[in-house]
């Protein structure tokens, strides 16, 4: 197979034997030879001793999915020789450590076995069992180089990078990755047919996760109390907006912090947290996932109710129960979309990927206080945990945060009387005010029957009143969400309906699709509720294909319920294995239903 | 149930505080407990006490979760923000609140059911964190609201109106905070205004973690014959150890505090507490001391009462966080974020 910057390396070691630093090396050296990558991690719910891979999908044409093959398999951990060997497409190769005698697993005439004595060389140059082991991951970077015609000089560069401070290290990972690169030159026929070549495809890009992004995004969003509880996939989220603070919100004079994050027993004080610290005006997150929200679902019912901003991420993973923690799922669509007892909905975003982590950031909270209502950022851990290349981030100066309706001390001064839930604007927003700012301000936040003015009440007619004009609101929010991202390809009759992370997938498959004479329209909506557009675009269609990631076609039910959509039209296409959705699977079911007589 | 204002006479008599305004200022709305509920007299003491700190209202939070007891910010100073949370969960509302706005008076209304049993993780935690606020606890051996089952606070042989007597271990607010680190640990009786009225002032002007443990029966529930948390109960088996005046910075201190049994202390915010001593060994500085006198005291049969416990050298939540004085709320939003140019910097290490 020769094909130019159309590879997919995957690596399988071990968990906690330090390979990740090494992977990434070798990614980021791609890109920096303006080739686009995709990085996947498939790791398991372990610290030490079970396997993992690490997934480098070159793409020159810029794809931002996982592939649905495997070109060259670096196997690494004897545990998973077996599957691994088997996973490689033929033609393809597998690289091996050929320090001990070749497995009998390790056979297969289809594909090329490249022994490299890794363990056996690093021992020869490098002391102590830690350095060993870390070296010859740099070492098999080294002898992939080779095979790819991957460029030294910049992976040394990358090495001078990181190393900056540590020169030694610079000379000892140099080594490494030429015991590799000229142990795989001498032995093996390189480069192989199936390489990368320099292009000019990364300029203005960088290669970041969306959990970093998502971190980030809060902290220019002006996010000043976080509150959490660990859970994978969403830890690093917190990790990255406390990084990013310690470095940029420390008061230059006092050296004190402007910003506050709390480690909460659980996640049922994390969100209390949140609705505190936002009902006395700051602007509030936390960073969870599935279970998280289930413990969260009381104080967001009281938060919809009360009518107090909160800015929630659900990093998604496997559910139900604890499912399986590192795997990938889009299945709390509709745990958040209803979270809590009685009547509640809830605003959700929907990013596709890191970069529209970080935007959708300041718009959440944004949103959040404009409609004074819980607002759920629902990622995945496709998205918050892998490398996804998007353009380079950028920052409007011209951003103020919308803090929505509150009245200041002057507004207070002013008026007569101050009632919080009187819709004094007829959008089913009312207006609120902060503690502490002015006596007139005060009123009393209850999660039980209050009446438009802000008193208790158990009296139907009064509570109607109040729940009613809560659907105003939503009516008003619909206008107010992200609109969806629509494309007409032609005349097309059938569509593809899909969000967040399915989006690269789905473009794909559509591109694909299209070289099979299949034609389909596209739309990837960004937020709950749905937007007019929504509903006039399925309106459009015969068919719509709804591809996402959970079992019980989940936005599907989102659709018929929320704008009484056409279920007959809506052709679920779903993909739940835990594993990112590829566009080989999209591209499948598209075409198995044209085969039952589905319209194109 | 409405509420039906209270018409407001002011009368020209009233004692007015520094502020101007007389303890009417206070009050809020009609309670809507039971007539003789210990809570209302907790109400009442609650309004004493920040009528005579000057609070101003509106820089006062009201925090509750759910119950009876929960109910009572409604009751006390209209002017003043409250928060009626969900049940169990008041602590790590005021924890959020409390980091947004540090220039606020956070003062939290829970019960033995609310912190004792569904919140005992937010209970515990707040104190981990010394939240600068004052924890009221309405402590009555029951869960009132849900019309009078055993609380986690009952005591063994406890006997309920009907059925058989608590047999299980009672948790004791006041030593569980003294075990968790609590920086200000007092138990009074909802009866004992004289007492109670101090040591809510000394609480809410602590920096760091005050809990209030107040007995406050309920007359519906578990105010029988056999209660050991009924009003006849507490009175014949409550005992003061070590009870305190609050001294407004204003005021000087009286020298009419014999040597001995009188010690001034002085809080972080300039005030000064001065502990008037019952049991004149007793003293309420030392943790070892504190778990004696309780334990000795609850084996004996008797409710210790008064300050029970202050450490006023232990950093609050703010200070052990190394947060800036300003309210984060308040801080401008331009220096949150360091700028687009900053933006485009700090992504060079994911190129
Ligand atoms: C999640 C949840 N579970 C149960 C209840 C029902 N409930 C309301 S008040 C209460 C107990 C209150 O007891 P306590 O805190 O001692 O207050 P009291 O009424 O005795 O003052 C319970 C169990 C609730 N409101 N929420
Ligand atoms: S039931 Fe008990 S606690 Fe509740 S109001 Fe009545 S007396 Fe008070
Ligand atoms: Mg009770």
């Amino acid at each position: 197979m020769a094909s130019i910057n159309d590879v997919v390396i995957k690596i399988g070691t071990v968990n906690g034997t330090g390979s990740a630093s090494a992977n990434g090396l070798l990614r980021k050296a791609i890109f920096r030879m303006g080739v686009p990558v995709v990085g996947k991690n498939y790791f398991p719910s372990n610290i030490q001793g079970l396997p993992t891979w690490y997934e480098i999908r070159v793409t020159g044409d810029g794809y931002s999915c996982r592939s649905d093959r495997v070109d060259m398999m670096v196997a690494m951990n004897a545990q998973t020789y077996a599957r691994d060997l088997a996973e490689v497409e033929p033609g393809g190769c597998l690289i091996y450590d050929s320090t001990w005698p070749r497995s009998r697993l390790l056979n297969r005439d289809d594909i090329t076995i490249i022994g490299i004595p890794l363990s056996k060389m690093c021992n020869e140059h490098f002391d102590g069992a830690r350095a060993r082991i870390l070296m010859k991951n740099i070492a098999y970077v080294g002898a992939i180089a080779a095979l790819l015609d991957v460029d030294l000089e910049i992976i040394k560069s990358l090495l001078e990078e990181t190393f900056s401070t540590k020169q030694h290290l610079i000379a000892s990972n140099m080594e490494a990755i030429h015991l590799g690169y000229d142990h795989a030159s001498q032995n093996f026929p390189c480069p192989l047919p199936a390489r990368v070549e320099k292009m000019d495809a990364t300029k203005g890009h960088i290669v970041i996760d969306g959990n970093t992004a998502a971190g980030l995004g809060c902290m220019y969003a002006g996010a000043t109390v976080g509150a959490w509880y660990p859970i994978t996939p969403s830890t690093s989220l917190m990790d990255a907006f406390r990084t990013f603070c310690s470095r940029y919100r420390v008061d230059p004079e006092t050296g004190k912090r402007t910003y506050c994050i709390i480690q909460a027993e659980d996640e049922l004080a994390a969100i209390g947290m949140v609705l505190g610290a936002s009902w006395n005006g700051a602007r509030s997150f936390t960073p969870t996932s599935g279970p998280g929200i289930s413990l969260m679902s009381e104080f967001i019912g009281f938060a919809y109710y009360a009518e107090i901003p909160a800015v929630i991420f659900d990093v998604q993973r496997t559910g139900p129960s604890t499912g399986m923690p590192t795997r990938t799922q889009q299945c709390d669509l509709i745990s958040c979309a209803y979270a809590s007892h009685g009547d509640t909905k809830h605003v959700l975003l929907f990013p596709a990927d890191p970069a529209e982590c970080f935007y959708m950031s300041p718009q959440a909270f944004d949103l959040a206080e404009r409609l004074q209502t819980p607002v759920m950022v629902l990622t995945d851990l496709d998205i918050g945990m892998n490398d996804w290349m998007i353009p380079e981030l950028e920052w409007d100066e011209s951003y103020v945060p919308d803090r929505g309706k509150v009245y200041d001390a002057e507004d207070l001064e002013k008026m007569e009387k101050f009632y919080r839930y009187l819709d004094v604007d007829g959008d089913g927003i009312t207006y609120r005010t902060l503690p502490g700012v002015h006596p007139k301000g005060a009123y009393f936040t209850r999660g039980s029957g209050h009446t438009k003015l802000g008193a208790y009440t158990e009296d139907s007619a009064e509570y109607q009143e109040v729940v009613d004009r809560l659907l105003v609101k939503w009516e008003t929010t619909r206008t107010m969400v992200p609109d969806a991202e629509i494309r007409y390809s032609k005349f097309n009759k059938a569509a593809i309906l899909t969000l967040g992370s399915c989006d690269g997938a789905c473009k794909e498959a559509l591109d694909r699709l299209e070289q099979q004479k299949v034609g389909l329209n596209y739309c990837r909506v960004k937020a709950f509720p749905f937007t007019a557009a929504v509903r006039e675009f399925i309106d459009q269609h015969e068919v719509v294909y709804v591809v996402e990631q959970n079992r019980d076609a989940q936005l599907r039910t989102l659709l018929i319920n929320d704008i009484e959509a056409d279920q007959k039209k809506l052709v679920p296409l779903l993909h739940y294995d835990g594993m990112p959705i590829n566009a080989g699977s999209v591209v499948a079911g598209v075409l198995e239903e044209i085969a039952k007589g589905r319209a194109a | 149930m409405t509420y039906i204002a209270k018409p407001k006479i002011s009368h020209p008599s009233l004692p007015k505080n520094q502020l101007g305004l007389t303890t009417r200022d206070y009050e809020g709305v009609v309670s809507t407990l039971c007539a003789g509920c210990g809570h209302d007299s907790v109400t009442a003491a609650l309004i004493q006490a920040v009528f005579e700190l000057d609070i101003e209202p509106h820089m006062l939070a009201k925090m509750s979760g759910i119950g009876c007891s929960s109910k009572t910010p409604a009751y006390f100073v209209s002017q003043a923000h409250g928060f009626n949370s969900v049940h169990g969960r008041m602590p790590s509302v005021t924890t959020g609140a409390y980091a947004a706005n540090r220039d606020m008076t956070y003062v939290g209304v829970s019960g033995d059911g609310d912190s004792l049993s569904i919140g005992v993780g937010q209970f515990v935690h707040a104190i981990r964190r010394n939240l600068n606020m004052c924890y009221l606890i309405e402590n009555n051996g029951v869960y009132g609201l849900t019309k009078g089952q055993f609380s986690a606070s009952a005591d063994i042989g406890s006997k309920p109106k009907k059925g058989l007597p608590n047999q299980q271990e009672p948790i004791d607010p006041a030593s569980a905070a003294l075990a968790l680190g609590a920086t200000y640990i007092a138990r009074s009786f909802s009866g004992d205004k004289e007492q109670l009225v101090p040591l809510i002032k000394g609480a809410i002007m602590h920096s760091g973690f005050s809990l209030v443990d107040v007995i406050s029966p309920c007359v519906t529930f578990n105010d029988h014959e056999g209660s050991t948390k009924s009003y006849a109960h507490t009175r014949e088996f409550y005992k003061h150890v070590a009870n305190i005046d609050y001294i407004h910075p204003s005021e000087e201190i009286k020298a009419s505090y014999a040597e001995g049994d009188a010690m001034p202390i002085h809080l972080h915010g300039g005030d000064t507490i001065v502990l008037r001593k019952v049991d004149r060994a007793y003293d309420p500085t030392s943790r070892a001391e504190a778990f004696k006198l309780l334990r000795e005291r609850y084996n004996a049969g008797e409710i210790t009462t008064g300050l029970l416990y202050v450490n006023d050298e232990r950093a609050e939540m703010h200070e052990l966080m190394h947060n800036i004085d300003t309210p984060l709320a308040q801080l401008p939003y331009e220096g949150l974020h360091p700028g687009s140019d900053e933006l485009r910097k700090l992504q060079s290490r994911y190129r």
